[in-house]
C-alpha cells in the first residue's frame, strides 16, 4: 500500500552568513542582505517523504506558507522528486507567530489528508522547533519529534528512532502521525536535471498574474480587468494540463477563522529588538612569547582565576 | 487559553527522568522565584511521573512553594500526549500566569503542544526572561508587569523581547545552563498538592519500544576552567595539545560547533547556541573565529583568553585577554609556564584538590 506524505518547508534567511550588511543602523534585519535558501532540516523531511514513497508507493505532497516568491522553494522540492507543490499565501497570514502558523497549515493538511506529515526539525530563522509539535496538536496527530531513522512502515504502524539528547528512542505508532526529522536522518539528493526541465516553468497563480503584462499581447492599457483576469486563468489551465501549476490557496479558501490568523491570531508579540553588538578591542593583549605567556599565567594564578 | 490572572502563580516544569530531576528545573527555580517575588506570587513546580513523590523535597529545597504532584503509572515515561494532556489539565483547573519549561528535548516537544492545546503563546530558548511593562504599539493599550522572554533570533544575530499580553498563560522554555542553580535549602516549608490525571489507552499513543541512555561524559557546566578549540585547531590529534592543556590545569575540554562537525571532538563537548551554555572561571578559546552562535554559549565567562592567529577574529571582542598567534605554538608555552612555576603547580593542584 501507499502512503499520502505531506512535507511542511519554509524558505529562510540564510543566517549562516550573516554578513556586515546584515543588520541595519536600527537594529532590524536587512533580509534583503541575506540569500533566501531551502530550511537545512525541510530538505530532510522532503528526502525521507520521498524515500517512503521510493519503498511503498504514495504521493508526496510539499505544503509551504510565505509571500509569492516562496513557490522557488516549490519549485525546488519538484526538481527534488515532490510530486505536487501547495503554497499558501495571503496577506492575512502576514506575521503570524508558531500558533498561527500552525493553525493555518492545519487548515491545509486537513484537506490534503494525509498519513504522514513531515517537518525538519526546526528552521534556522527563529530555531524554535515549534510548529511541528503545534502542527501536530491542532491535527490530533501523534507527534514523533527528533526522528534519525525512519525503521518501519508496516500498514498502519510506524517505527521510528527518535534522538532524545542523551540518546536515542525506538518508538511506534499507529498512523497518522506527524514527525520532525533531524539532519542524521538523511543525506538529501540534489535536484534531478529532467525533472528540472520539467518544472521549471511550474508556477503559482499570483506568479502568473505578476507575468500577465507579458502574456499578453498589443498594449497593455487596453485589457479590462475582466480580460486580464481570463488571460490569467487560460494560462493557468495550460500550466494545470502540463501538471506544472502550483496549488495556491488562500485562508479564505481553507476557510479559515481570521481572528486565529496572522497578527490577531498570535498571541506572541514583539517587544523589542537588539541587535547584537560586540564590544571590540578591549581586550588586554598578551605577546605571543615565552614571557608574555609566563607572566599571564602567573597574574591568572594571583587573581584566584586559577587556583 | 485563559484569561489573564494576574493573582496566578509562576509555575515550572520539573522535568524527571527515572525518578532523577536534572539541573533544568533546578536552574529554572533560580529565575521562577525572582520572578514570583517580583510579581508576589506563589512558586509552584509541576511534578509529573510514576511514584516520584520523593522529588518534591527537593523542589521544596530549591525554592518551591507549592509541587504539583501528579503520580500515574501511565506517566513513567515521558509521552507527549499524556503529559501535555494533564498539564493542560492543572493549567485549566489552576490558571497559573507563567509556566516555565527547560529548552531539553523533552521540553521543546512537550511546551509547543501544550501551547497548540491552550492556543496560548510560547517563546522558544530564552536566555533571561523578567517582569516588565509592555505597551501596544498599535492601539497603545498598556500591559503591566509581563513576562518578557528574551531570546537570541536569527541565527544568534539579534536579541529579541517577546511579550504575550493577552492569551495566557505566558509560557517559555529556557535554555539549559544560562541561569544558575541556587543553593538548596532544607528547612524550607513548601506543599505538596496531589493531582489526579485522568488517563486512557488514547493518551498514550507511542509504544516505546526500546531506549538507549548514553550517560553524559563531560559536564562542562560544572567546570571552573574549560580549554576550547575550534576549526582552527585542525585536525583531531591537533587536539592533544588542548587535552594536555586541561589536564594541567584540571580543566574540560570543549569545542565549537565548526570542531565537533569536522570530528575533531564528541558533541558531548560542544559550547554554543546548540550545545551546552557555560559560564566558567576562565575559558580559554584557541582557533575559535568566535561566531556568534558560539559566543552565545560561553559570553558570561568571568574571563575569557582568546588564542588566534587572526586578529580581526571575532572571539576577540569577548576576550579579556587576547594572544595574536598560532595555539600549536602559544599553548606549549602555557603548559611549559604552568609546570614550571612552583607557585603555579600548588595552586592548581590546590584548586583541583
Amino acid at each position: 500500500m501507499g502512503y499520502n506524505c505531506v512535507v511542511c518547508v519554509k524558505q529562510v534567511p540564510d543566517t549562516k552568513r550573516v554578513t556586515g550588511d546584515a543588520m541595519k543602523e536600527d537594529g532590524t534585519v536587512n533580509r534583503a542582505a541575506l540569500p533566501a535558501i531551502f530550511n537545512p532540516e525541510d530538505l530532510n523531511a522532503l528526502e525521507e517523504a520521498l524515500c517512503i514513497r521510493e519503498a511503498h508507493g504514495g504521493t508526496v505532497t510539499a505544503l509551504s506558507m510565505g509571500a509569492p516568491p516562496v513557490s522557488e522553494t516549490l519549485r525546488e522540492c519538484l526538481y527534488r522528486g515532490a510530486d505536487r507543490g501547495v503554497l499558501i499565501t495571503d496577506r492575512k497570514a502576514a506575521a503570524s507567530d508558531t500558533l498561527a502558523t500552525s493553525y493555518i497549515l492545519s487548515l491545509a493538511v486537513k484537506k490534503l489528508q494525509p498519513d504522514i506529515v513531515l517537518c525538519g526539525r526546526q528552521a534556522i530563522d527563529g530555531d524554535t522547533a515549534q510548529v511541528g509539535p503545534q502542527l501536530a496538536g491542532k491535527l490530533g496527530f501523534t507527534l514523533m519529534t527528533y526522528v534519525e531513522e525512519l525503521v518501519e512502515l508496516d500498514g498502519q504502524t510506524i517505527r521510528a528512532k527518535r534522538n532524545v539528547g542523551n540518546g536515542w528512542e525506538l518508538v511506534s505508532a499507529k498512523l497518522p502521525v506527524l514527525i520532525t526529522v533531524t539532519e542524521a536522518a538523511n543525506t538529501p539528493r540534489p535536484p534531478a536535471a529532467r525533472r528540472i526541465m520539467k518544472y521549471k516553468k511550474a508556477r503559482t497563480r499570483s506568479e502568473v498574474e505578476q507575468m500577465a503584462e507579458n502574456l499578453l499581447e498589443g498594449d497593455f492599457e487596453n485589457y479590462t480587468a475582466e480580460l486580464k483576469a481570463a488571460e490569467v486563468a487560460k494560462h493557468c489551465q495550460t500550466l494545470s494540463d502540463k501538471g506544472i501549476l502550483i496549488d495556491q490557496w488562500s485562508l479564505e479558501d481553507m476557510g479559515a477563522d481570521l481572528d486565529w490568523c496572522g497578527m490577531s491570531g498570535s498571541p506572541t508579540k514583539v517587544h523589542r529588538i537588539q541587535s547584537v553588538v560586540l564590544k571590540g578591542g578591549q581586550y588586554r593583549e598578551i605577546p605571543p612569547t615565552e614571557e608574555g605567556v609566563a607572566s599571564l599565567v602567573e597574574q591568572l594564578v594571583s587573581d584566584h582565576t586559577l587556583g | 487559553m485563559i484569561d489573564t490572572n494576574k493573582q496566578g502563580e509562576v509555575w515550572i516544569f520539573a522535568e524527571q527522568e527515572e525518578g532523577n530531576l536534572s539541573d533544568v528545573p533546578l536552574e529554572l527555580m533560580t529565575k521562577g522565584r525572582q520572578l514570583a517575588e517580583t510579581l508576589s506570587v506563589p512558586l509552584g513546580a509541576v511534578l509529573l511521573g510514576d511514584a516520584v513523590s520523593p522529588l518534591a523535597g527537593k523542589l521544596i529545597a530549591h525554592g518551591a512553594d507549592k509541587v504539583y504532584l501528579v503520580e500515574h503509572p501511565k506517566l513513567a515515561q515521558y509521552q507527549t500526549t499524556g503529559y501535555s494532556k494533564a498539564i493542560c489539565e492543572l493549567i485549566e483547573q489552576y490558571k497559573p500566569q507563567i509556566c516555565l519549561y527547560g529548552a531539553t528535548p523533552v521540553g521543546r516537544d512537550l511546551a509547543p503542544t501544550v501551547a497548540s492545546t491552550m492556543w496560548c503563546g510560547l517563546t522558544a530558548d530564552c536566555t533571561d526572561l523578567q517582569i516588565g511593562d509592555h505597551t501596544d504599539p498599535i492601539s497603545k493599550q498598556e500591559h503591566k508587569n509581563l513576562l518578557q522572554q528574551i531570546r537570541p533570533a536569527f541565527g544568534g544575530n539579534i536579541i529579541a523581547t517577546i511579550v504575550n499580553p493577552s492569551r495566557w498563560p505566558q509560557m517559555a522554555t529556557v535554555r539549559e545552563g544560562v541561569m544558575p542553580m541556587s543553593e538548596p535549602i532544607a528547612s524550607r516549608k513548601g506543599q505538596i498538592i496531589q493531582c489526579q490525571a485522568d488517563l486512557d489507552e488514547l493518551d498514550l499513543p507511542l509504544t516505546i519500544e526500546q531506549t538507549h541512555r548514553r550517560p553524559k561524559r563531560v559536564n562542562l557546566k560544572a567546570a571552573r576552567v574549560i580549554v576550547a578549540g575550534g576549526a582552527g585547531i585542525g585536525s583531531r590529534k591537533n587536539f592533544d595539545v588542548l587535552w594536555e592543556l586541561a589536564g594541567c590545569l584540571g580543566a574540560a575540554v570543549a569545542g565549537s560547533r565548526a570542531a565537533v562537525d569536522l570530528g575533531f571532538i564528541d558533541h558531548d563537548h560542544q559550547v554554543g547556541q546548540t550545545g551546552t551554555t557555560v559560564r566558567p572561571a576562565l575559558y580559554i578559546a584557541a582557533g575559535i573565529s568566535g561566531a556568534v552562535q558560539h559566543r552565545a554559549g560561553m559570553q558570561d565567562s568571568a574571563k575569557v583568553l582568546a588564542i588566534n592567529t587572526d586578529p580581526k577574529a571575532d572571539i576577540f571582542s569577548v576576550a579579556h585577554y587576547g594572544i595574536v598567534g598560532d595555539f600549536m605554538e602559544v599553548v606549549p608555552k602555557m603548559i611549559k609556564a604552568i609546570r614550571g612555576g612552583s607557585d603555579v603547580k600548588e595552586a592548581v593542584a590546590s584548586s583541583q584538590a
